[in-house]
Parts: structure tokens; sequence; C-alpha cells
């Protein structure tokens, strides 16, 4: 080695800071698995390894009919975000560049850029008017329900699902539909045989990410919620204005194990293959 | 001899572009391709060949004019209608699916049988012998590999014509060579009609029937190898195929008057000032003064191994190369500096239309 090239990694100080990143940043969800296991009911105070708090937990029929719900919202949601983002994503790199494509992008990932909490109140308004005019016109019977909840969810994870889809579409060699084309295959046949299956992995990451960002709000889902309609994250907040037991890391070591594996699976379908 | 025509294109004009910016890729261009012939279409990257392809597979409509196979207009017809199959130049195979799949994505198009598709997947491989990777990805294919299932996906439909477009840029030297001979392999055996686009001049003489030489835009020239070689019609052709010396030259009877005063014996229906052009291998050294020769200056020579290239200046400072065969001990036996004479060897000059 003739030359030493500059390398971050070789400044002073380099592995002092990621250490102590890496604390700041892994540290807590540590201690919030292991107390998860605190046989005392202090979130604090060590009191002996037990199951007691998964087993509480389980046996908790509003953390189960939370479970259910967040778990049927997030299905939906990544299901039409995905849907939509993948028509999005068709409908802006299938085509020469145009008149307009920042401001469509960036109207497609408004809900990254506009604070949470806006969004938030603004549909509680758009749901309320809405509630109020079916309330007037007799159907009263759907003010509540959680089509207003899957709405809400599909709307702010487009963005999550149309990246990576987006991505995928940019990487594609448009010559190959061009060639399916040429080999007697209709714009149907073409997409449902050519485009759709190499977009695949490009959907299911969308789809999981979607997914786990709808299974973790809590800001617009609050503001957004009907009366005993908590998902598993607002219940979580709500048990904050009650006592705090340990049942609360159970249920939060579970919620980070099924992150854990969603993200895992994301991870595994977009990496490049070699 | 009158053949079938195949493909036919007649008028074609593509331009990109509005207002003052259009760009005719094509313009106006008319031509006919014969039934199972080989055709090249040659010329410079932008010179509108690739174009012509994408107008006659389909992927492209042309501004004005039309596109005929068998005498059928078919200028408003998609890709997927047409009998006609492309090898692209990125081969574009399909990466999620086998090599067997991809040669049979056609004829599944085409809904034909499965038991059918299977058969003639089978025949495809064996005819480009890849027999043993039907059940490969494509991505685990060498490149020349992937040429070939290239090569047999378009075939196996059995397409009226097959496009080529510069199929063998991305392969090696070597590579290349062998498959310049599977492709015309390939067109003998099958008999179809083969639409092959290349810059290659060298890859265009040694394959082809005949050769449309296209810059601009505009077909240039159409005709045999040997004709375009031989009897290139102007400036262009003459330069882009082979090297060539160009002459200015005045017509007189009988023939054309070179700046120098030598007259050259060489028909010509045009009047005035002309361009003369002829081959280096063309141009033979006499010994200076000798009756009837041109008389020149060795200026520098540069040896290729097989041949020397002889670099000359005649009287009025026209520069012209002759091609020497090297002798056996590679030394030409003349210097620079030395005065020589030249003479064009019998119906090797040819005046330019410009």
């Amino acid at each position: 080695m003739a030359e030493r090239a500059f390398h971050v990694a070789r400044l002073p100080g380099f592995a002092t800071t990621a250490i102590i990143v890496f604390v700041a940043l892994y540290l807590p969800i540590f201690t919030l698995v292991a107390y998860s296991f605190n046989a005392s009911t202090s979130l604090a105070i060590w009191g002996g390894f037990s199951l007691d708090w998964y087993a509480k937990a389980w046996d908790n029929q509003q953390v189960k009919d939370a479970t259910i719900r967040s778990l049927i919202i997030a299905s939906f949601a990544a299901a039409i975000s995905t849907t939509v983002a993948t028509m999005a994503a068709l409908g802006t790199t299938r085509r020469r560049a145009f008149k307009g494509q920042t401001l469509i992008y960036v109207a497609i990932n408004q809900p990254l850029m506009v604070p949470e909490i806006v969004t938030a109140v603004a549909l509680m308004i758009v749901f309320g008017l809405i509630k109020v005019w079916l309330t007037s016109i007799g159907m009263g019977g759907l003010t509540t329900g959680l089509g207003y909840l899957i709405l809400a969810h599909s709307a702010f994870c487009i963005p999550f699902a149309y990246l990576p889809i987006r991505a995928r579409l940019e990487g594609m060699d448009l010559t190959l539909e061009t060639a399916a084309a040429d080999l007697y295959a209709s714009p149907w046949q073409t997409f449902r045989r050519v485009t759709l299956p190499l977009l695949a992995p490009g959907m299911i990451a969308g789809a999981m990410l979607a997914f786990v960002i709808s299974l973790d709000d809590v800001v617009i889902t609050e503001f957004v919620k009907s009366g005993g309609q908590d998902t598993l994250p607002t219940y979580m907040l709500g048990q904050m204005r009650r006592q705090l037991t340990p049942e609360i890391n159970a249920v939060s070591t579970m919620l980070l194990g099924l992150t854990v594996v969603l993200l895992t699976a994301f991870f595994l379908l977009t990496r490049k293959k070699t | 001899m009158t053949e079938a025509v195949t493909i036919e294109a007649r008028n074609a004009v593509k331009a990109f572009g509005q207002g003052d910016h259009v760009v005719r890729a094509l313009d106006d261009v008319s031509i006919q391709i014969r039934k199972g012939e080989f055709f090249t279409l040659l010329g410079p990257s932008g010179c509108g060949k690739t174009t012509l392809l994408r107008l006659i597979a389909g992927f492209e409509m042309p501004t004005s004019g039309s596109i005929l196979l068998d005498g059928a207009d078919i200028t408003e017809l998609p890709p997927n209608k047409r009998p006609v199959n492309t090898v692209f130049q990125s081969y574009a195979l399909f990466p999620h699916l086998t090599v067997a799949e991809n040669v049979g994505f056609g004829l599944t198009m085409l809904g034909r049988p499965k038991a059918e598709v299977q058969k003639r997947v089978a025949e495809m491989l064996a005819l480009v012998k890849l027999e043993q990777m039907a059940g490969r990805k494509t991505s685990q294919l060498s490149g020349g590999q992937q040429q070939r299932v290239a090569l047999a996906r378009a075939l196996a439909p059995q397409p009226k014509v097959l496009l080529l477009d510069e199929p063998l840029s991305a392969l090696d030297l070597k590579l290349r060579k062998e498959m310049q001979v599977e492709l015309k392999r390939l067109q003998t055996e099958t008999g179809i009609t083969f639409i092959f686009v290349t810059h290659d001049q060298e890859e265009a003489l040694t394959m082809s029937d005949r050769i449309g030489v296209m810059s601009a835009g505009k077909l240039q020239q159409v005709g045999s190898p040997k004709d375009i070689y031989t009897r290139p019609v102007n400036r262009f052709v003459a330069s882009f195929i082979g090297e060539t010396n160009f002459l200015p030259a005045t017509v007189v009877p009988g023939g054309v008057k070179l700046a120098t005063g030598d007259v050259i014996e060489v028909a010509t229906t045009r009047p005035g000032a002309v361009t003369l052009t002829v081959r280096p291998e063309q141009v033979r050294l006499v010994p200076a003064g000798e009756p009837g020769a041109i008389a020149a200056t060795v200026k520098f020579l540069v040896y290729f191994g097989t041949d020397t290239h002889c670099h000359l200046e005649l009287a009025d400072e026209t520069e012209v190369v002759a091609r020497l065969q090297s002798p056996a001990n590679g030394d030409a036996g003349i210097e620079p500096g030395q005065a020589v004479g030249l003479r064009l060897a019998p119906g090797a000059a040819q005046v330019l239309e410009d």
C-alpha cells in the first residue's frame, strides 16, 4: 500500500463515537426486553426472572382485541397502499419525463413531509364532517367501524410502499417489455408475465414496510379512532395513564419481535442478488 | 431475376422532436428486402439504421410512409401482431425465466399447445447447441451463451423476418468471429430473412448477401458487398467501407484529368469537376519515370504485418496511400523521400457522385 487514502474510520474518536451511538440506540431496547422478564411489578426494580407478564398480556382481552385490530388495519392498509403505490410508480416511471413530475413526487410523498399531527387533525376534522353528513342522511350506522382507520392508514402508508416499488421499476430494463411485445405478448400479457414478476420483490418489500408503519402508528390513530377502537400502540399509550407494569414491556417486546421479523424479510427481499 | 420481396419500406420518415427542433432520424427511406436474404443495414451510430429496424419491428410508428410485409401494409400493426422477431443488442432475456422458458415465450404467447412448445424449444436449443442449459437461469450463462439464447428465442416462433440489432457488439473479438459464422449457418439452415444492423463494415462485408449503407437518415447505397466495396456511389460510402484515396479531377474526353495533369481512363457521364476514388490495394508502385505512371514521392511507411501502407505525395501535394503486400523479410524495399511512379489497376478507379 503506497498511499493511505482518507478513511473516516481512521479519524480519532471514531470508535468511541460509534460505541456511544450504539449504546444510546440499543441499551433502552435491551432494557425494555430484559425487564419484560421481571418478576416484580416495578418497571425499574429487578425482582427475578419470570414469564408472568407475557402470560398476563396473553390473557388480557383488551390486549388481544387491540392486537387483532392492529393486524387487520395494517393488513388492509398494506394491501391498499401497495396497490395504489404500484399504479403510481408505473405511472411515474413508465414514460418520458414530463412537466410537473416533481410536483407529483412531492404529492405522493406528502405524508413523509407534512407533520403527522397536522395530518391527524385534518383527518379528524374531515372524518368528523363526513360522520355528521352520514348521520344527517340517516346512515348513522356508518359513523363507526374500522373503515376510517384503514383509509387513514392506507393514505400515510403510500409513500413507504411507493419508494421501494419505484426503485425496483427504475432499475428494470425497459427493453424486457419491448422484447415481450416482440414475442407476441399483448400489453396485458406483458404486464402479467414480465413486469409484474420482476416487480414482485419491490411490491412485497413495499407492503411489508407499509405494514410495519401502520402497525406502529399512534398519532393519526389516536385522532381518528372512535371509542373502543384502540390499536396496540394506542392501548399502550392509554395504559400510561394508569399503573404501569412490566406487562407493557412484554407487549412491546412482542411488537418489536414482529417488526424485526418483517424488516428482516424486507431486507432479504430488497438486497441485490449476486 | 426478380425475387419475392419480404419487407418493404416506402418513403419511411421518422421525425423526433417538435417545432424548430425536429430531427429526421429517418428521411424518406424506401427499401425492398428479399425473401431469405441476409441483409445488413450498415452505418455509423445515429444514421437511422436502428430506427428503421424499430419501424419494421413495430416498436415505433413512422411519421409518414409505410412498412409492408409480403405486400401487406403492416404500418399500423403493433409489434405483438407482426410475424417479425428481434434479437436485441442487450439480449433482453427475461431474468425471472429459465433458458427453456425464455425460448418458449413467443410460442406460449401465440397459444401453441404445451407439447409443441416443448418440442420446438428442444429443437431450438439443439440448433444453438445449448441443450444442457435448458433449466438454467439466464444470469448463469456467459455472454456468448446469452446471445445464443436470444437467437433461439427469436427464431423459435419461426418469424418471417429476424431483426438483429448489433447483436455481436458486446462480445469479444474471438467470440464475435465465431458468432458471425454461427449466424450465417443459422440463416442458411432456417431460410429466414435476416435484417442485421451493424456499424462494423467488416462484419457487413463478410456476412451479407446485400448491404444497405445509411448515413444521416438516408439510404446511401444498396448492393452486394462487392458492389458496395468496388463501386461506391459517393464519398461517404467509399470512405465508410474500407480505406480509400480521394483524388480531385476534371472530366476530359476519355477519362478524367488529375490536378497533376495525368489522365486516367475511366467511364463517367458527369461533366466538370469530380472526385476520383481508388482503393489502396489497387495502387501499384513502379520505378520513377516509367511512361504513363503518375510521379509521386514516398512520405512514410506503416507496417501492418501482412501488408505495408505506403503514404505517397503527388506533385500537387495530394496524399495517396498504396497498400503493398509485405515481402518475406518484411522490408518493402523503398525509403521515405524516394521518387516513385504510381499505376492504378485497370478499372479500379471510380468517379463519385459527389
